[in-house]
C-alpha cells in the first residue's frame, strides 16, 4: 500500500498520522504531500490529518477544500481510492463534497480535549472490519467545531445505509444522534472527528486507535490480491 | 508629511515628552550624554522602550546575579531567547517563562494569546522543536464578572493560540486570591527539543551580512507594549489595549516550521524574535551580542499599514516576526524557505563595524546611536530595601486555626476551594495530546513527555504559592523552589534547572523591593542545594491597580529528566491491597495555609520553615525508591495538606482508601513541606522500607471507592465516597462561573 498524508498549511497533527500508518502497518510508502501537489493518483490511501489549516480562518476546512491538492483528491476518491479525513481533514472532506453534513460548535462553546468513549456502529466498512460490531474503543478529541449537523433526510439515509461509522457512547459536542464518524455512501471515504492516530501505544493512554489503519492495510491487501 | 508632525529634539526636551515614554530626567540627561546630542523623536522612543524595566531589568539586575546560572549540563544560561540543558544523545531541551500580565489585564484572550505565541518563538528561534506549553495563572476570587471574563477569556486565548500552532499545552496551575483581583498574572513556558546541533544564537556577526526579515507585516499594534508593561495598571490602562498586541497563531505556525528549515542552513548566522520592542531590540541586542553595529533601511520593512513612520516601525510590537543575520549573497536561500511557507520577506539591511545601529528613511539618516547605549547602558537600580513592619508581626503571632468538629465538611470545603479544585475546566480547553509524545495528561504532579526514539522522557511542572511569600519571602522563595523540584521527582525524572518569572508590585516601594530581595535570595539558596540552576526567566514588576501590589509571586517553571520510561511515576492509586505510605511530619504553623484562609479569609502568623538539607536528601530517596521500581504511585502534599492530597490519589479512579492518622489538624492539613504520599506493592514494602526508613504505613488502596480515615483506637474520623468527592472537587470551577452573584 501507498499511503499519503496531506500537509496543509496549518495541519499539525500530519507527524501522528504518519507515525500511525508508518509504524502499525505494513504499508510500504508513506509520504507527506504538500497542499501544492497536482496529483494524489500514485497513492492507494490518502489520508487527511488534523490541525488547523490555514488558520481555520472563515470557517473550518473552508480555505482547505480549494488547496490544490484537492481536485486530484476528489477524483480519486470518485475512483474508490481509500481516503480518511481527521478531525480538520473531515472537515474539509465535508467542505469538498465528498461527506454528507457541517460542523458546527461545540454545544458548550468550548474548545474540547480529551480521551473519550466511541462505538463502533458499522464493522462492515473498509475502515473498521478489524474491530467488532459494538467495540467500545477509548479515542481522544480534540475540536471546537465537531457538532455534527445535517438535515433529517439526510441523517435517515446515513442510518439506512450504513454510513455512520462512529458513535460517541456519551453526548461529546452536541453531534445530531451522536455521530463521530461517517463514511460516503459508496464507503471509500471515512470522516470522524475522534483522533485514532492519538490512540496507537497504550502507555500513552491507549491503542484502541491500531484497528482503523490495521483495517485500512488489510482492505486495501485483499483487494489488490484479488485484482492482482 | 507625518514625520514633521513629530517633536523636534529640542521640543522633546523643553516640553519633557519623553516623560510620557516612561523615561525620567535624569534618564534623559544620560541619554544625552551618551550620544553627545539631543535624541529626535525615533531615538528617544528606542531608548525609552529598552531601558523600560521590562527590557532593561534596571530594578532586578542586582537580584538576578545571585542566581547560580551554571553547570555541567547547562548549555546556555540567562542572555539568550531561552536557556539550554544537555540531556545526553547530542540532545537538548530548551525552555524559559515569559509573562503577559499587563496585556492580558486589559485584553485578555489576546494578551494571552501573544503571550504564547512570543514564548514559542522564544524557544524555536533557538533553533529547537516546541513540543509543550505550560502556564501558570492567578485571577482574583471568581466572584465578579470581570474576574470570571479575565478568566474564561485568558483560558481561551492560550488554547486558541497553542492549539492552533499544534504544540499541546500539558500542565501548570491556577489559583485565586483577591490580590490578582485588577491585575491577573498570565506565565507561559514554553519547552523544547533540539539537536546540540541545530543551536542558534541572536548574533548580528561578520561585517556585511546581510539583515533579513522574516515574518508577518509591521502594523500599528503594540507600539509601547514594553513601556506599558513597566507600569502600574490603573483607571486609565483600558485605553491603552492598542499596547496589546494581535495573535495570528496561523502565521506562527509557519515561520515556525520555516525557521526550523532556516536554522539547518550554513549561511544562516543569527536569528532572533522580534518580541518586546520588536525591530528596536531584536536589531540592537543582535548587534550588541557580537559586538556589531547594524544598518537598517525602514523602507524595506513589510508594511500592513500606510505612512508609517520610522518611530512606529521601531516600537511595533507585531507578532509572528523574526530578524535573521544572513551571510552575504545566500539571501536567496532563505527567500526559498519563506516562500515555501508563504511568508513575508525583506532584506532591510547590513552589518558594519561601527557599533552603531543606524536607521534610514527615505534616504536621510532618521536614528544614528551607539548599540550599547541602547542594551547596556540603562541605569541599574539599587533600591533601598525596607522590611515591612508587618513581617515581625507576623513571624511573633502564632495562628491557631479553628478547633474542627466535622473533618469531612473540612475535608470537602478545602476540595471545593478554586485553587484546590480540579482544573479539569482548563486543561479540557487545551490540545494536550497533538504531537502525540504526552504520557502524564494534566493533572498529575507534573506532566511527562517521551522523547521518540529514545528510552528517555522529560517532566514540567510550574509552580509558586505567594501566600507563603507574601508573609515570609526567603522562606518561600525557597519553598517555591523546592515544590517544583518535588512535583518533578514525584514524577520519575531528576530535576535539571529551572525558568523563573518574578511577578512583583514597583520595586520603587521600598517594601515590594524587600519583598525581591528576600525572595530571590531563597530561591537563589534553594536552586544551590537542589542543583537546579536557573537558565532563563523573566521579570514582571508594577504589578499593581491604583496603588495595590499583588503578593510577591515569583513562578517556578521546572524540567526533569526520566532516564527510563519505566520510570514514569503519577499521583492516582494503581491497585487495591497496595500499602499507603506517608513520608514527613506536619506542622503548627498555618500561615498562609488553604485552612487559614478558608476560616480567616486573611493571612497572618509563622509560614512552615524548610529545611533544604533534609528537602535535597527526601528528593534523593525518593527518586531512587522509583528508579528501583517499587513505587506505584508518588504525590506531594501541597495545599490543604495530606488530607487532600489522600483524596487526589483516588478522585477520578476506581479506588478508595482506608487510612489510620492522628485526629488533629496538623496531620491532615498542615502544609509544611518535604512531604510525600505513596502507594507500594504489599511484596515491595521490605524494599521501600530499607530505601525510605522515615516513611511510615499508614493503611491500603481499596476498592471500595470510600476514603476512610481512622483514628489510633479505630474510630473513623472522615468517611467519604470518592465518588462524592470527585463531584464536589470537578464541579467547583464550573459551578463559579456559572453563578451570576
Amino acid at each position: 500500500m501507498r499511503a499519503a498524508v496531506i500537509v496543509f498549511p496549518g495541519s499539525n497533527c500530519d507527524t501522528d498520522m504518519f507515525h500511525a500508518v508508518k509504524d502499525f502497518t505494513e504499508a510500504e510508502v508513506v509520504e507527506f504531500v504538500p497542499h501544492t501537489a497536482k496529483s494524489v493518483a500514485a497513492y492507494d490511501a490518502i489520508f487527511i490529518p488534523g490541525g488547523f489549516s490555514y488558520g481555520d480562518y472563515l470557517r473550518t476546512g473552508a480555505i482547505a477544500r480549494f488547496a490544490p491538492v484537492m481536485k486530484s483528491v476528489s477524483e480519486e476518491a470518485a475512483k474508490g481510492k481509500t481516503i480518511v479525513g481527521v478531525c480538520n481533514g473531515f472537515q474539509i472532506l465535508q467542505e469538498a463534497g465528498l461527506l454528507p453534513g457541517a460542523m458546527k460548535r461545540n454545544k458548550d462553546l468550548k474548545f474540547i480535549c480529551r480521551t473519550v468513549n466511541l462505538k463502533v456502529e458499522n464493522k462492515k466498512t473498509r475502515f473498521t472490519s478489524s474491530y467488532d460490531q459494538g467495540d467500545v474503543l477509548r479515542i481522544p478529541v480534540a475540536h471546537g467545531e465537531g457538532n455534527f449537523e445535517c438535515d433529517e433526510k439526510t441523517y435517515s439515509q446515513l442510518q439506512q445505509k450504513g454510513q455512520i461509522v462512529f458513535t460517541y457512547v456519551d453526548d461529546v459536542n452536541g453531534s445530531k444522534g451522536q455521530i463521530a464518524g461517517v463514511q460516503n455512501e459508496a464507503g471509500n471515504v471515512l470522516g470522524m472527528m475522534p483522533h485514532p492516530e492519538r490512540a496507537m501505544e497504550a502507555w500513552l493512554g491507549s491503542e484502541d486507535g491500531r484497528k482503523l489503519f490495521t483495517s485500512v492495510y488489510r482492505n486495501w491487501r485483499e483487494s489488490n490480491v484479488v485484482t492482482n | 508629511m507625518l514625520l514633521q508632525t513629530e517633536p523636534s529634539p529640542s521640543t522633546i526636551k523643553e516640553e519633557k515628552i519623553y516623560q510620557e515614554m516612561g523615561v525620567k530626567d535624569h534618564e534623559y540627561e544620560r541619554i544625552v550624554e551618551l550620544i553627545g546630542r539631543e535624541p529626535n523623536y525615533t531615538e528617544i522612543g528606542m531608548f525609552s522602550v529598552l531601558w523600560s524595566e521590562h527590557c532593561s531589568y534596571k530594578h532586578s539586575k542586582p537580584l538576578l546575579r545571585q542566581f547560580p546560572v551554571d553547570g555541567p549540563h547547562v548549555l546556555q544560561g540567562p542572555g539568550e531567547g531561552a536557556g539550554v540543558v544537555d540531556i545526553g544523545d547530542e540532545q537538548a531541551v530548551v525552555f524559559k517563562v515569559e509573562s503577559h500580565n499587563h496585556p492580558s489585564a486589559v485584553e485578555p484572550y489576546q494578551g494571552a494569546a501573544t503571550g504564547v505565541g512570543g514564548i514559542l518563538r522564544d524557544v524555536f528561534s533557538m533553533g529547537a522543536r516546541p513540543i509543550a506549553l505550560l502556564n501558570s495563572l492567578r485571577f482574583g476570587p471568581l466572584d465578579t464578572p470581570r474576574v470570571r471574563y479575565l478568566f474564561e477569556e485568558v483560558v481561551a486565548g492560550i488554547a486558541g493560540y497553542g492549539n492552533c500552532v499544534g504544540v499541546p499545552t500539558v500542565g501548570g496551575e491556577v489559583q485565586f486570591d483577591r490580590s490578582y483581583d485588577g491585575n491577573p498574572l498570565v506565565n507561559a513556558m514554553c519547552v523544547g527539543l533540539i539537536d546540540h546541533k541545530n543551536l542558534q544564537k541572536g548574533v548580528a556577526a561578520g561585517v556585511g551580512n546581510t539583515v533579513m526579515y522574516v515574518g508577518a507585516s509591521t502594523g500599528r499594534d503594540g507600539i509601547h507594549g514594553a513601556t506599558f508593561a513597566s507600569e502600574e495598571l490603573n483607571e486609565e490602562s483600558q485605553a491603552k489595549r492598542p499596547s496589546v498586541q494581535v495573535g495570528d497563531p496561523f502565521t506562527e505556525k509557519r515561520v515556525l516550521e520555516a525557521c526550523l528549515e532556516l536554522v539547518q542552513l550554513e549561511s544562516l548566522v543569527g536569528i532572533q524574535d522580534m518580541g518586546a520592542a520588536g525591530l528596536t531590540s531584536s536589531s540592537a541586542e543582535m548587534a550588541s551580542k557580537a559586538g556589531s553595529g547594524i544598518n537598517m533601511n525602514l523602507n524595506h520593512v513589510p508594511q500592513r499599514e500606510k505612512n508609517m513612520t520610522p518611530y512606529e516601525m521601531m516600537l511595533s510590537e507585531s507578532q509572528e516576526r523574526m530578524l535573521l543575520v544572513v551571510k552575504k549573497g545566500h539571501e536567496a536561500e532563505i527567500e526559498a524557505i519563506c516562500e515555501k511557507w508563504d511568508l513575508d520577506y525583506a532584506s532591510i539591511g547590513e552589518v558594519t563595524d561601527d557599533r552603531n545601529l543606524t536607521l534610514y528613511f527615505d534616504g536621510e539618516v532618521v536614528a544614528d546611536v551607539p548599540v550599547t547605549s541602547l542594551t547596556d547602558d540603562a541605569p541599574v537600580y539599587e533600591v533601598t530595601s525596607t522590611e515591612p513592619a508587618s513581617f515581625k508581626e507576623n513571624q511573633a503571632k502564632h495562628w491557631q486555626p479553628e478547633a474542627i468538629s466535622d473533618y469531612n465538611e473540612t475535608l470537602r470545603d478545602l476540595l471545593r476551594r478554586p485553587t484546590i479544585a480540579s482544573k479539569e475546566w482548563v486543561y479540557d480547553q487545551y490540545d494536550h495530546m497533538v504531537q502525540t509524545n504526552t504520557v502524564v495528561v494534566p493533572g498529575s504532579d507534573a506532566a511527562v513527555l517521551r522523547i521518540r526514539g529514545t528510552k528517555k522522557a522529560l517532566a514540567m511542572t510550574m509552580d509558586g504559592n505567594s501566600r507563603y511569600i507574601k508573609l515570609d519571602p526567603e522562606n518561600g522563595g525557597k519553598l517555591a523552589v523546592a515544590e517544583a523540584a518535588r512535583n518533578i521527582v514525584c514524577s520519575g525524572a531528576k530535576p535539571l534547572a529551572l525558568t523563573d518569572c518574578l511577578n512583583y508590585g514597583s520595586p520603587e516601594q521600598p517594601n515590594i523591593y524587600w519583598q525581591m530581595k528576600e525572595s530571590t535570595k531563597g530561591m537563589s539558596e534553594a536552586c544551590r542545594t537542589l542543583s537546579t540552576p536557573v537558565i532563563s526567566g523573566n521579570v514582571s514588576l508594577y504589578n499593581e491597580t491604583s496603588g495595590e501590589a499583588i503578593y510577591p509571586t515569583p513562578i517556578i517553571g521546572m524540567v526533569g529528566l526520566i532516564e527510563d520510561t519505566d520510570h514514569i511515576t503519577t499521583q492516582q492509586a494503581k491497585a487495591e491491597g497496595d500499602v499507603v505510605y506517608v513520608l514527613g511530619e506536619g506542622s503548627e504553623h498555618f500561615g498562609g495555609s488553604e485552612l487559614q484562609l478558608m476560616q480567616d479569609d486573611d493571612l497572618s502568623g509563622i509560614v512552615p520553615k524548610i529545611d533544604l538539607e533534609l528537602e535535597g536528601k527526601r528528593q534523593e530517596q525518593v527518586l531512587t525508591a522509583i528508579q528501583a521500581g517499587i513505587v506505584q504511585s508518588a504525590h506531594d502534599l501541597a495545599e490543604g495538606g495530606l488530607a487532600v492530597a489522600l483524596a487526589e490519589k483516588v478522585m477520578g479512579t476506581e479506588f478508595g482508601l482506608k487510612v489510620t492518622l492522628s485526629k488533629n489538624t496538623e496531620t491532615l492539613f498542615s502544609e509544611a513541606p518535604s512531604r510525600y504520599v505513596f502507594t507500594v506493592k504489599a511484596t515491595d514494602v521490605k524494599q521501600f522500607e530499607a530505601l525510605i526508613p522515615e516513611a511510615v504505613a499508614v493503611g491500603t488502596v481499596t476498592a471500595d471507592t470510600h476514603i476512610t480515615i481512622e483514628d489510633e483506637n479505630g474510630q473513623p474520623f472522615v468517611n467519604e465516597s470518592t465518588e462524592e468527592l470527585t463531584r464536589i472537587w470537578k464541579g467547583a470551577i464550573p459551578c463559579l462561573l456559572k453563578s451570576k452573584a
